[in-house]
């Protein structure tokens, strides 16, 4: 019976201390300007990402100031529900709910038909496919927000044909999956366009989710390509990539980061990154949304909407002359034009 | 054809065989010491994360990776005793408090990185360990052997597979310890005391496995959110691939540091075979080689059987 007792209590005090942090984690910022009520669910790894997810944060952030919403947002800790998290905003009533990653694809629509009224979207929402291969629409309201990754990867596979002294540049990808394949596909023909004799050499970390975790493989990858004369590598691969700057360190070589800027990883060996602006898509769909204006459906962020793009500031302007800017800025400008169209495969 | 086969012998990848087989070396050996004794440790894996934060926060807070390594190993042997309590002292099932504690690092890591780091997912950098010159000339080839046996956390990788076989096989604290995995009730007739060689063993385990994931830590100068990823699982593999015998573990991890680096060179060769079939490679190897040349692996007989003190 003691025994019994002991557990109970272990077991008591382990689920008040979890019930605290439960609480923690739910945030709300209130602010009274306006009646709009936004609610973020943040992907695994939540916010202090350092990529996506303070990108996404920043964004409402955003919106909370220049709009006036309320914004609160729940994350969800590793393997845990996060329909629940979304099921719960949408009980409570807000207006828009956005879920971070396109783990949330199913998660939102899901919820989306159960609550009709009201307006959800989803970061990188992949479309599900019926038994014949067709795709099907999301919910009409859900807002599919994807990104055109390959429009600016074509533009950093230029810039790193510009810049290679050996014509061999490298691509390290995360977990082998067609969301990466984007990334590589527009910086092989970046890269192309500018060298037509140019060098790529694609390397992936793994098959499942933890290659995009695996700093150490990420490094062994890219020291084994800077050891075969490659100069330049543009890596897709979350934390795997931190890998690849310590390797440019270790070589006194050159990375492009990727989703966020991430010069302060390796200050001076980043050329420069692949920017996917989470921050301006979250505002915008919030905008909509305050303006009344929001519509369902699939919504494509690419070089034209802002969505992606290349980081040039101070602590890249000594590697990148006036020149290659040029000519990066003509082939971005020609892609928004349409004159040149980026594969995606 | 020829290039593959080229840079296979190269030395360059011979030394990137080593640097991918460490810390699977130093986890498989923390296993063979606790399931010698006859605690089964899937811990492993935690117990690398555990070690790995700790060198990354220790090395932060003093400055001196000296202090990190010993926080790492201090931090692994803190977990050991943890799962060492759980399954000796309460005899709880030891596979349950082995993945409780793989669990409970994750999170724990994660928990500290955010009050210490302010991130999720990866810690500020740290210092890491310098390789001293063994050749002190300025070449590749040199570089290379410098990075292999300069490095002084792979010369201690090989003086505990070395100190690893001669205490299990050559002393008397070795055959009690193989004695206790095998039949704890002879043994505790015989005065042996089981549960303090397996407590011994286990912390043992930890300090192995956090000084596993140390090398991790100082390898990317920086912690990052599970990094550990399944090596401690590959390690225990390693064991069993071993036959529990550290020779044997140690050469079954070089066999899996060779494939994966295998893995690395086909692709970065640029030869047409698709990514999925090369990254089968390390798998395929592992099949093969216990299916063909290994035989029978016998687990110490007693391993994971909770030992009850007949009075």
């Amino acid at each position: 019976m003691k025994k019994f007792i002991k557990i109970f209590l272990i077991v008591f005090i382990v689920n008040v201390i979890f019930l605290f942090i439960g609480l923690k984690s739910k945030n709300t910022i209130q602010s009274n300007k306006s009646q709009l009520k936004v609610g973020l669910v943040f992907d695994v790894g939540g916010r202090g990402d350092k990529s996506f997810n303070d990108s996404a944060y920043a964004g409402l952030m955003r919106a909370k100031e220049k709009l006036g919403i309320s914004a609160e947002y729940i994350e969800p800790g590793e393997g845990s529900d996060r329909e629940s998290a979304l099921r719960l905003l949408a009980a409570q009533g807000y207006d828009l709910i956005i879920g971070v990653g396109f783990i949330f694809s199913d998660d939102v629509t899901n919820v989306a038909n159960e609550y009709p009224k009201q307006s959800f979207a989803c970061i990188d929402y992949v479309l599900k496919t019926d038994e014949s291969g067709k795709e099907l629409m999301p919910p009409k309201n859900v807002a599919a927000i994807k990104f055109k990754e390959e429009e600016g990867s074509f533009l950093v596979g230029a810039l790193a044909a510009l810049i290679t002294k050996t014509s061999k540049i490298g691509f390290i990808g995360g977990m082998d999956i067609p969301l990466i394949h984007k990334f590589e596909a527009g910086y092989k023909a970046g890269a192309l366009a500018i060298n037509p004799k140019i060098k790529i050499i694609s390397n992936y970390a793994g098959v499942t989710g933890s290659a995009f975790k695996d700093p150490a493989k990420g490094k062994e990858l890219a020291l084994s390509q800077y050891c075969n004369g490659i100069d330049i590598i543009y890596h897709a691969s979350g934390a795997t990539g931190l890998g690849v700057f310590e390797a440019a360190r270790n070589m006194n070589k050159l990375a492009i980061g990727v989703d966020s800027d991430q010069y302060s990883e390796a200050p001076g060996f980043i050329l420069t990154s692949m920017m996917k602006k989470v921050d301006v898509a979250v505002f915008n769909i919030i905008n909509d949304c305050v303006e009344n204006r929001f519509e369902g459906g699939i919504k494509i962020f690419g070089i034209k909407e802002d969505g992606v793009g290349f980081v040039y500031d101070e602590n890249n302007k000594m590697l990148i002359s006036d020149e290659v800017l040029g000519k990066i800025n003509e082939l971005s400008k020609k892609i928004i034009d349409g004159k040149i169209k980026v594969p995606y495969l | 054809m020829s290039d593959i086969l080229g840079s296979m012998i190269s030395l360059a990848f011979l030394s990137q065989v080593i640097r991918i087989s460490v810390p699977y070396v130093l986890a498989g050996m923390g296993g063979v010491f606790s399931e010698r004794s006859g605690i089964v440790n899937i811990a492993l894996e935690g117990m690398m994360l555990n070690g790995a934060f700790a060198y990354v926060l220790g090395t932060f807070l003093t400055g001196d990776p000296v202090a990190g390594v010993i926080s790492g190993v201090l931090c692994g042997m803190l977990t050991g005793l943890v799962h060492g309590i759980v399954s000796i002292r309460f005899k709880a099932n030891q596979i349950i408090s082995g993945v409780a504690i793989n669990l409970l690092s994750v999170g724990m890591t994660k928990y500290f990185l955010k009050i210490f780091f302010d991130s999720s997912s990866n810690s500020a950098r740290v210092a890491g360990i310098e390789s001293f010159s063994v050749l002190p000339y300025n070449s590749e080839f040199a570089d290379t052997i410098n990075g292999i046996f300069g490095n002084p956390l792979i010369i201690l990788t090989i003086a505990i597979v070395v100190f690893s076989h001669l205490t299990i096989f050559k002393t008397v604290f070795g055959l009690r310890l193989r004695s206790v995995g095998e039949h704890p009730e002879a043994a505790d007739t015989l005065g042996v005391k089981v549960n303090l060689i397996r407590y011994m063993c286990v912390i043992l385990s930890g300090a192995l496995a956090g000084l596993g994931g140390v090398w991790l830590a100082v390898d990317q100068h920086q912690f990052t959110d599970g990094m550990s990823n399944g090596r401690g699982f590959i390690a225990l593999a390693a064991v069993i691939f071993g036959k529990w015998s550290p020779i044997g573990v140690a050469f079954g991890c070089l066999l899996f540091g060779f494939a994966e680096s295998m893995q690395i060179t086909l692709q970065s060769s640029g030869a047409d075979i698709p990514t999925q079939f090369v990254q089968m490679i390390p798998y395929v190897l592992t099949i093969i080689a216990l299916a063909g040349f290994i035989g029978k692996s016998m687990p110490p007989a007693a391993s994971g059987v909770v030992f009850e003190k007949d009075n």
